[in-house]
């Protein structure tokens, strides 16, 4: 089916399963109960998912495939915003234009910065990656804030020349953007009992690009092209003793892992316009990393799972504060409330950061293959007959 | 003319600090074959160290002053340190004065200790791992010893004075023959640069001199045959490790009166110490070296004002450009040697 | 704590009731009837506090989430009532907002405008949100401020001095309270004048970004029309972490003042390094050398230690402040919590305070009202005198403080002394302004 393997297509179905049904999958916790607070079927959350994960798929050809670990991709996600927002203030507020422009702009900066870094291999791929991405960083900070914006981002303004489509609504506001006519923030929402789901449009729009990436990402793993990128991985070195020269098919694989974070940069742009020049610093492509590893690297789910439980950690644990969680235990008694929450309070709100960290360190100690190996486990508890089966799927982590 | 030799001198001292972190991640690197991500908390550790010593000498008791209020129109409560009690005032100001450099002693048997932990408990089992797990696990790490200092100690820098003996600055410039104020610099400053080039002489010697610095040597170069020849190298990986974290460690309690520490400090370091230790060659010491004085001189080179008006921005980018430069003339960074981490 | 609904929904329960088992579809924006987003219900409402809970400002956060749990009690009835009994207008009687309890969500805005806006957004989405305030920088100040304008909710601005907030990226739906850059160098320079003389050469260090541009434009401006002259201004990275190589060559330059336009961690890092290279005792030109950090702030010269004595800067507010509002203010926050409040807790109390009242005098909680009612308000009695909250560009208009590192600190909250309190009209200027130039207001959006 579509050129898959059934394999692959029985994934593929499970992606498009989960992206279509994520507002009631996200949502599982009825309205105003306690449990609703991890709910995460909001726009901006499930937006978030379906980006990141774009962004990770993309990240995952260059290194899972490859093992080159470019540690400066955000350069190429904040490339693609600035672009999107540049065109939303100078073209139209449609979202297609935009995003075209920012995939292109990414592609041709990381072809740019993939052809000088991939002159070196290893660690010293990696520094030469970050240095660039580091002074996109820092000269859209400061010294470029006429085109970026500098501190405050790149943001939308009521006197925008727009060729296509008015400065200003009729109300005298700023447009937001949309696929032709559909604002990307309408949603709709439908009611059961006390449960409650909303279905967005600039979800549903990402999330069909983010399918289109799968899809993708699952023809270039399967075809010689990934054959030969994982053939660089093993052994670079025995590929050109047999007289082919890799770096065309590593500068390919770079650019194509740029243009997918260009997408979802004009992607994050579209949804909500604004370009920060953060989004470029080393710490934001540290974050793919982290993703990409957490999830399982040079496996096909497991980016995406990884973006989606760092982002799951940063949005809805920072938000509880101990009025919830005193909420929570208020079944207990007083002494006992009090108690319950001193110790859980170190780990949620301001302390989100110390959960994350032990989620890394706990996720890597006992499954070396990341989310994808536990979800294995997960399997292979319940269908014992075919264990033989279960290990030759599990991808090797790549280095 | 002053101008530049003020510069020097700027990223010399610099440069030793970049340098010396540079060297204990390096010591890891090339020993162990690790990439420490949390080696930047090891430096924050440090500081830190020199914070609680500080917390410590001035740990009090709270007396009731009827005399004064506080802000609320209570009487006020005077803290009065333990120390006055114990060797009145004079004598315990004194004590209180000379934190950090106490702090140095109580640095080097914790921050080896905390290397030990780490090694053990941790570290240790990563080292048939791929590099990204190191990278994961490490870097989980760092942030939980980050939140934790934050949890104690807050976000917020926090004051830690050098001893009132080294404050102000020495001129140069009279010195040299300059006018009086054209070439000054702080004492501690000039104290923190001597100090690192002890450390990275002692490191040095270590490693050159002693029958354990040669093994470790032989292990960097080829570690299945140290393995072969029946010497147990991880023991002594253990100890280098240990090293390592006190190294950083001291390089983070020297550091503390010249920067108010905090507890993201480590990582504001951690992305630069990676840069010179890759700039200076994968698995060479002297590279590190060479390499955190180099980047630390031109980084003050290009903010000067001057510099600044021709290049715009030129100060934001300086040691990434340089970087980039030095890797693409250079493949393997100043001094690297070949096949280490180039997979 | 046994009733807590966290949601907009929650509370719309009772509504879903009539439709239980049946889908019954609605869009999100109109599900109030009321014609603007997440109309609070007839019992509660929500408000969003969007703070730095995580990276260099989380102290700074942590102090504006205080102020606003105690402030969320005093606009429940809770505690002494703190200002409200100063606050002139006496809209606020202690039954929450318009009757409804107040209830509160929080989020961490990392001081990134990606993460303050996810926050916000998904305090908007999730939560029903019906005002967002906080932050703790004016690049967040002024993304968040964009993205409520779009939703159609109030922001009140927490801690933020960029002009830009009020001036090139002001929203019909953003409110400021705290000063701006403007304010500082206009209040600071005729102090420095008569402190230091008018005969004086500044250098300034500016960081590399748009607060650090308004800043040093503002106090350039302010102390050249004094007779000073700027020999010099360098910018400073953000990430910069040592400042030496920037301060050492400052004493030879010629100048005989140094102006820090610095703020946070990079302020404490440059003035330590400034007092490490000898400049407070330095000479030059024949005078003493001066060092001068145009915005304070109390949490952040506790960073510098001792290093801030004798320094000059601007502040919002100080809980030395003998009005009766800050007195009042200062005991409510100070019985609670143990410790003086800082001028960002103080800020974002009062933008909590005057958000309800806002409310409460329009009879409704639609943005377009809010705004209307807020505009062009006069009121008193929170702390920093009769204040105006200009109708133009949304800027609160009022005394400014001008302080100075103290000498001899009694406590460990008692870093800064007031020089001077300089009156508004000093420090008023008009909506045109060049350094407000740029940008509109546009139209206040109720969202649908």
């Amino acid at each position: 089916m579509l050129g898959l393997e059934k394999k692959d297509f029985r994934l593929l179905l499970i992606v498009i399963g989960l992206t279509m049904l994520a507002p009631f999958i996200l949502n599982p916790f009825p309205e105003g109960s306690e449990m609703a607070q991890f709910n995460a079927g909001y726009p901006d959350l499930m937006q978030r998912f379906v980006i990141f994960g774009i962004f990770a798929i993309g990240f995952n050809i260059l290194f899972g495939l490859t093992g080159y670990l470019s540690f400066g991709h955000a350069a190429f996600l904040g490339a693609g915003s600035y672009a999107a927002v540049w065109m939303f203030k100078l073209l139209s507020m449609n979202v297609l234009p935009a995003i075209a422009l920012s995939v292109l702009i990414a592609g041709l900066f990381s072809l740019i910065i993939g052809y000088v870094s991939l002159r070196r291999s290893g660690i010293y791929f990696s520094i030469l990656t970050l240095a660039f991405a580091q002074m996109s960083f820092a000269l859209a900070y400061s010294v470029l804030t006429p085109i970026t914006g500098g501190e405050t981002g790149l943001q939308l303004a009521l006197d925008d020349p727009r060729i296509f489509g008015a400065s200003q609504t009729a109300t005298g506001n700023i447009p937001v953007p949309a696929l032709f006519g559909l604002e990307m923030r309408a949603s709709y929402e439908f009611s059961i009992g006390n449960w409650l789901f909303t279905f967005n449009a600039g979800y549903y729009l990402a999330a069909i690009f983010l399918i289109g990436s799968f899809y993708l990402a699952i023809r270039i793993f399967r075809s010689p092209f990934g054959m030969m990128l994982r053939a660089i991985k093993s052994n670079q070195t025995r590929m050109s003793y047999t007289g082919l020269n890799a770096r065309p098919y590593t500068l390919a694989a770079f650019v194509i892992s740029g243009m997918y974070a260009g997408l979802a940069g004009g992607l994050m742009a579209s949804m909500d316009p604004l370009a920060g020049a953060e989004r470029m610093q080393w710490t934001a492509s540290g974050e793919v990393v982290l993703m990409t590893i957490l999830g399982g690297a040079g496996t096909l789910i497991g980016p995406v799972l990884g973006a989606g439980m760092i982002k799951y950690f940063e949005n809805i644990f920072s938000k509880i504060n101990d009025t919830i969680l005193h909420g929570w235990f208020a079944f207990l008694p007083d002494g006992l409330e009090n108690f319950v929450v001193a110790i859980i309070h170190p780990f949620i709100g301001k302390g989100w950061h110390l959960t994350l960290g032990l989620v890394f360190m706990l996720v890597v100690i006992f499954l070396p293959g990341g989310l994808v190996q536990g979800g294995q486990k997960i399997a292979a508890m319940f269908q014992r007959k075919k264990p033989e089966d279960a290990k030759s799927k599990a991808t090797e982590p790549a280095e | 003319m002053d101008q530049f030799i003020l510069q020097i001198l700027n990223g010399l001292d610099k440069g030793s600090a970049y340098a010396l972190i540079a060297l204990g991640l390096t010591l890891i690197f090339g020993t162990l074959g690790v990439v420490n991500f949390a080696h930047g908390a090891l430096f924050m550790l440090g500081a830190f160290v020199a914070v609680t010593m500080s917390k410590l000498l001035t740990l009090s008791h709270k007396v009731v002053d009827e005399t004064r209020t506080d802000f609320l129109g209570n009487p006020l409560q005077v803290d009065v340190p333990y120390i006055y009690d114990w060797f009145g005032q004079a004598t315990g100001d004194v004590i209180i004065d000379w934190a950090v450099p106490i702090a140095i002693i109580a640095a080097i048997p914790v921050m080896i200790a905390i290397g030990f932990i780490m090694e053990r408990g941790l570290i240790k089992h990563f080292y048939k791992r791929p590099h990204a797990d190191q990278i994961l696990v490490t870097f989980g790490l760092a942030i939980v010893i980050q939140e934790i200092v934050k949890y104690f100690y807050g976000a917020n820098p926090i004051p830690t004075p050098a001893p009132s003996a080294f404050v102000g600055s020495f001129d140069f410039g009279v010195a040299l023959g300059f006018d009086p104020n054209a070439i000054i610099y702080p004492y501690w400053r000039l104290v923190y640069f001597f100090f690192s080039i002890g450390i990275i002489a002692a490191v040095f010697a270590f490693l050159q001199f002693t029958t354990f610095g040669m093994v470790v040597r032989a292990g960097m170069a080829d570690r299945e045959t140290v393995g072969l020849l029946g010497i147990d190298i991880d023991k002594r990986f253990t100890i280098m490790f240990g090293i390592a974290a006190a190294v950083a460690g001291l390089a983070g309690v020297m550091y503390a009166p010249i920067n108010s520490p905090n507890y993201h400090m480590g990582m504001d370091f951690l992305v630069l110490s990676f840069v010179v230790v890759v700039v200076g060659g994968m698995g060479s010491l002297p590279g590190a070296v060479a390499a955190g004085f180099l980047l630390g001189i031109l980084e003050s080179f290009a903010s000067m004002s001057a510099v600044i008006d021709i290049l715009p921005g030129i100060n934001q980018i300086i040691i990434y450009l340089v970087a980039i430069i030095i890797l693409l003339t250079r493949p393997r960074g100043l001094m690297g040697r070949k096949g280490v981490m180039e997979e | 704590m046994s009733n807590s609904k966290f949601s907009r929904r929650g509370v719309l329960k009772t509504g879903m009731v009539a439709s239980a088992g049946l889908a019954l579809p609605q869009y999100l924006r109109a599900d109030s009837h009321a014609g603007f987003t997440n109309a609070p219900g007839d019992s509660e409402v929500i408000l969003g506090f969007n703070v730095p809970q995580t990276g260099p400002y989380a102290d700074e956060g942590a102090d504006e989430l205080r102020a606003y749990e105690l402030a969320v009690e005093h606009l429940n009835g809770g505690g002494d009532g703190g200002m409200l009994g100063t606050f002139s207008s006496k809209a606020l009687d202690g039954t929450g907002i318009l009757g409804r309890e107040v209830k509160y969500v929080t989020g961490d805005t990392q001081t990134k405008s990606d993460a303050a806006r996810a926050s916000a957004r998904s305090m908007i989405e999730k939560d029903g949100a019906v005002m967002i305030t906080g932050g703790s920088s004016s690049g967040v100040a002024v993304a968040v401020q964009a993205l409520c304008q779009e939703a159609g909710v109030i922001f009140m601005a927490g801690l933020t001095h960029s002009n830009d907030t009020t001036g090139k990226d002001k929203r019909a739906n953003g409110f400021r309270h705290f000063f701006n850059s403007y304010m500082s160098g206009a209040a600071l320079a005729p102090v420095l004048a008569a402190n230091y003389g008018t005969n004086r050469k500044a250098y300034h260090l500016t960081a590399d970004y748009n607060w650090g541009y308004t800043t040093e434009e503002a106090v350039k401006s302010s102390t050249e029309a004094m007779g000073w002259e700027t020999v010099n201004a360098v910018k400073t990275p953000l990430t910069q972490t040592d400042f030496s190589s920037y301060i050492a060559p400052v004493l030879n330059s010629g100048a005989d003042v140094l102006v820090l336009n610095h703020y946070g961690g990079n302020m404490v890092n440059s003035l330590t390094n400034a007092v490490q290279f000898g400049l407070r005792e330095a000479q030059a030109n024949g005078q003493n050398f001066e060092i001068v950090v145009p915005l304070y702030s109390r949490l952040m010269a506790k960073g510098a230690g001792a290093n801030v004595k004798g320094i000059f800067g601007s502040t919002n507010w100080h809980w030395s402040l003998q009005d009766a509002g800050s007195q009042a203010f200062v005991r409510s926050f100070g019985t609670k919590y143990g410790f003086p409040p800082s001028q960002a807790a103080h800020t974002t109390y009062v933008q909590t305070l005057l958000y309800a009242d806002a409310v409460t005098r329009a009879g409704s909680f639609n943005p377009c009202a809010v705004v209307e009612a807020l505009e062009d308000f006069e009121f008193d009695g929170l702390g920093n005198g009769p204040t105006l909250y200009r109708g133009a560009d949304h800027q609160c208009f009022k005394d400014v403080l001008v302080v100075k590192g103290k000498e001899n600190p009694e406590n460990e909250f008692d870093l800064l002394e007031i020089v001077e309190v300089t009156p508004v009209d000093q420090v008023t200027y008009a909506p045109d302004h060049p350094q407000f130039a740029g940008g509109a207001l546009g139209t206040c959006n109720p969202g649908a």
